[in-house]
């Protein structure tokens, strides 16, 4: 789509069996902030089914109005049905800018549109700005996180980009603020429904989120060798009050699932303390954990390229470390060596 | 060599796999002084999540019979990664290679894989990787399934054809759901959910002799250089800033474990990682 009318700045508000996605919440804090420099409104899309509660809720966190689109044939996400309300609604309101959230039906609507209304979606950014020109400068990681490249969408609009969850903070919710809730009527036929969702097994909820809003994570990686010394970790973890991540290998080895893994292909983390035991720290890892407060490396590799944006090392082997570790953080929470300790300071 | 738009194969299904050749993941590494990345002679690969499409497309043939055609969009250099497809089983392959591409984002690179896939015709499966460990975008699957009009489903780690009906399993965030859907249709393949088999002997001497690898230009496939390459492209890389990372202290404990874990505690004290 090509235009220079195009005004206003939305978010695609993502629901999922009952409530908003993380990643649009997100998404809305950092979009107000956007609209707020444009000096423009902020509105969301939300299809959906019997979802107009999670439209107030879009609201408190900071939109100025939603664009409600209600159908029984949108109660769950499919392709085509999604696309087609983005993109009538897009051609009737001509936004300026649309964002997405990353998740997988985030991507898979927005990879969809953007061929179908022919215009630039700029994936997984980081950071946004205002050009002088007023454009949006929609930042994003290139080259493995090592740079960041600035995409530009001068000649098409809207200009659309998304972003990974975890990558802005949630804004908090004002149950008082006031917005705009408008009924947009789109035409869904069964002929629009090309697919059926025919099944759904859940994941258990501990492992969706689990590594999401960890303080401190105890990542492995190919170095633990089999899936059984995961239990190593999970100990540590126990003991630092922390959560057990891993690399790809032991991912795609089937060792652990895939919901923990940290990278470029799995989930972008910034814990307190990063601790990275048997990773070597491949470019696609760092940039998924690059941004923790401090990370610390076990390797018995001095080479490792973990150590390179380590704040602390230690060069041995992982099977002698790690217990070592267990056995005095073990002694250090134990009363008995509680007594031995010097007093613990106020708190 | 089949001609372009010949009909579907005698019997079974006509599967498109489309790959990209990518910097060999693994052998990227960054240069500890300069902080960049090493790009320089790096060995190519085709994209693994693309290897995962290749080979569930040869596992879907091995069961519904049919013909598998690898397509790709690039510089000649990427025939390297087309033999390997045809030496691992693929019937034969195209690339779209023209210098008119260069510089495509992924509105002109799907719209140009999409004509590409109208000339190959009667195709029932089009399978891609779930996105590329280069750009990693994920959007050029969907956008061939917004351009070709027909169904999508991504991020399946389990694809299956019953009768003119496929029926894919999503690996998504909150669990795994099964969608179907009408033939012809696109999938998205998740990284890693099988196990890309190595090229055979038979393969390998398709290859030598030649392997049915053609060519395709933009001017074969009507596209005039306004819809591709960097005319064509709705974005543009404005600029590159190298990643400034905090300075990390770099601490590196050689000791014994006893010792190596006990100066760490401490230290993660310190700093109040460790609580008491």
């Amino acid at each position: 789509m090509s235009g220079s009318a195009a005004s206003g700045v939305w978010v695609f508000v993502e629901a999922r069996r009952g409530t908003l996605r993380d990643v649009s919440v997100q998404l809305i804090g950092e979009a107000r902030r956007i609209a707020d420099r444009k000096g423009a409104v902020l509105s969301g899309v939300l299809p959906g089914w019997n979802v107009e509660f999670l439209a107030r809720q879009a609201i408190e966190y900071g939109l100025d109005r939603v664009f409600l689109v209600e159908d029984p044939r949108l109660g769950i996400y499919t392709s085509r049905p999604f696309t087609k309300v983005m993109a009538t609604l897009i051609r009737r309101h001509r936004p300026e800018i649309v964002l997405f959230g990353a998740s997988k039906n985030g991507r898979d609507l927005g990879g969809r549109l953007h061929a179908v209304i022919d215009t630039g979606l700029a994936a997984d950014c980081v950071r946004f700005d205002v050009t002088d020109e007023g454009y949006l400068d929609m930042i994003r990681p290139a080259f493995g996180g090592r740079s960041l490249a600035h995409i530009h969408c001068e000649t098409h609009r809207p200009q659309m980009a998304s972003v990974r969850m975890n990558v802005f903070r949630m804004p908090s919710r004002d149950p008082s603020r006031m917005g705009e809730i408008v009924r947009e009527p789109v035409e869904i036929t069964d002929a629009d429904v090309d697919t059926n969702v025919v099944r759904f097994v859940e994941t258990p909820k501990h492992d969706v989120s689990k590594i999401d809003n960890a303080k401190i994570l105890v990542a492995g990686g190919a170095g633990l060798g089999e899936p059984k010394h995961f239990a190593l970790l999970e100990e540590l973890a126990g003991l630092l009050g922390g959560e057990v991540a891993a690399s790809r290998k032991p991912v795609d080895a089937g060792w652990v699932p895939k919901a923990v893994q940290v990278g470029q292909t799995g989930k972008t983390v910034r814990p307190e303390a990063y601790f990275a035991v048997g990773i070597s720290g491949a470019v696609q890892h760092l940039a998924g954990m690059q941004e923790s407060k401090k990370i610390i490396a076990v390797n018995s590799d001095p080479r490792a390229a973990i150590f390179e944006i380590a704040d602390y090392g230690i060069v041995g082997d992982l099977f002698r470390v790690v217990p070592e570790l267990i056995r005095q953080l073990r002694a250090l929470r134990s009363p008995a060596a509680a007594r031995e300790a010097p007093p613990a300071r106020a708190r | 060599m089949t001609e372009p738009g010949a009909p579907g194969p005698a019997s079974g299904l006509r599967f498109v796999v489309c790959i990209k050749q990518v910097p060999k993941a693994q052998e990227l590494s960054v240069d500890p002084v300069t902080k960049t990345l090493r790009r320089v002679g790096v060995p190519s690969e085709i994209n693994p999540p693309d290897q995962n499409a290749l080979e569930m497309a040869l596992q879907l043939r091995a069961r519904h019979g049919g013909e598998v055609v690898v397509l790709s969009m690039g510089p000649p250099s990427f025939d390297e990664s087309l033999e390997r497809a045809i030496a691992m089983g693929a019937d034969r392959a195209i690339l779209i290679t023209d210098r008119l591409l260069g510089g495509s984002d992924t509105v002109p690179t799907a719209n140009t894989l999409s004509e590409a896939i109208h000339r190959i015709g009667d195709f029932d499966l089009i399978l891609c990787g779930e996105e590329t460990t280069d750009s990693s975008t994920g959007h050029v699957g969907p956008g061939i399934a917004g351009h070709l009009d027909i169904p999508q489903i991504t991020y399946c780690s389990e694809v299956d054809i019953v009768g003119d009906r496929v029926r894919g399993t999503r690996m998504i965030e909150d669990g795994a759901e099964t969608w179907d859907a009408p033939l012809p249709a696109l999938v998205t393949v998740d990284f890693g959910c099988n196990t890309p088999r190595e090229p055979t002997l038979t393969g390998k001497i398709r290859v030598k002799r030649g392997g049915p690898i053609a060519h395709w230009s933009c001017a074969d496939l009507g596209l005039d250089g306004s819809r591709v390459g960097l005319k064509g492209s709705p974005t543009i890389v404005a600029k590159v800033e190298t990643v400034q990372l905090p300075e990390r202290k770099g601490r590196i404990f050689l000791e014994e474990p006893a010792v190596a874990a006990a100066l760490l505690i401490e230290t993660l004290r310190k700093d109040g990682v460790i609580r008491g």
